[in-house]
């Protein structure tokens, strides 16, 4: 059950994904990037990770995407129409080329790696609250809010209209 | 095993999703969809963060995930200013129009 789940959504993640570089349309590419990300919450899940899993929806899908949606509504954005020319052919052909080297090199190494079985692995929000608000972790986590707040100010001063 | 922990088989598609992603952003000409393609990216580098902390048992690589998703906002939120600017400069959001970098 467990399996045919990881399957079904790992298939989805990865055909939708495909229609996010494939679509000329940037408002149907964001739709199958909220598809993806969703089908990877499942995936967090499966993996035993429910904090993640639903900070996957509820900060990606949810806000995230509705950011970019936003924007691509407000500026009212057209497909792209020119078909690539000879120049950009042999750079996308390139671009492949390292694209699928790298992907080739690392699945290598990644399949030969062979993790260990997992041990006893409790990703609670519980146990993720405590490792978060320890000592550990407490003052990367307040910097991370002067980090938001820094982009809040940056992203209103860079999209006023007399900057 | 007798309980499949899928950590093999998620490592392979946050590979997938890397790859996806970083073609993308090769590939297209538009700015939004280039930063739709770098979320993609720091999906698959998510994925792995998960799959990784699952093998080791170990919750930093979770906390790790977190952290990224507060850099992937902020980053968003920038990123889109940006582009709402530079699309209010040069009325297009085509990649190859933006290529000097004076104003």
């Amino acid at each position: 059950m467990d399996q045919a789940l990881f399957y079904a959504s790992a298939a989805l993640a990865v055909l939708s994904a495909l229609v996010v570089i494939g679509q000329r349309n940037p408002i149907y590419s964001a739709f199958a990037l909220i598809v993806t990300l969703c089908s990877l919450s499942v995936i967090f899940g499966l993996l035993g990770s429910p904090f993640i899993a639903a900070l996957q929806v509820i900060v990606y899908a949810g806000a995230i995407m509705v950011l970019f949606l936003f924007v691509l509504m407000l500026l009212n954005v057209k497909s792209e129409q020119d078909a690539p020319g000879p120049a950009g052919r042999t750079l996308a052909s390139i671009a492949l080329v390292l694209v699928a080297l790298f992907v080739g090199q690392a699945g290598y190494v990644l399949w030969h790696l062979a993790p260990g079985a997992a041990r006893s692995f409790d990703a609670s929000t519980h146990r993720m609250a405590e490792i978060l608000f320890s000592p550990h972790f407490l003052y990367v986590f307040e910097a991370t809010s002067v980090l938001i707040l820094a982009a809040l100010v940056g992203a209103v001063a860079l999209a006023k209209k007399d900057a | 095993m007798d309980q499949p922990d899928f950590v093999h088989q998620a490592l392979l598609l946050s590979l997938l999703l890397f790859g996806i992603g970083a073609l993308g952003v090769f590939l297209r000409k538009n700015v939004i969809t280039v930063l739709m393609c770098i979320e993609l990216m720091l999906n698959g580098a998510n994925l792995a963060f998960v799959a990784f902390s699952r093998a080791a048992g170990t919750l930093d690589g979770q906390v790790l995930v977190f952290f990224v998703m507060v850099v992937a906002a902020a980053e968003a939120a920038v990123g889109l200013a940006i582009v709402i600017a530079l699309h209010r400069h040069k009325d297009t959001l085509d990649i190859d129009a933006f290529n000097v970098m004076k104003g």
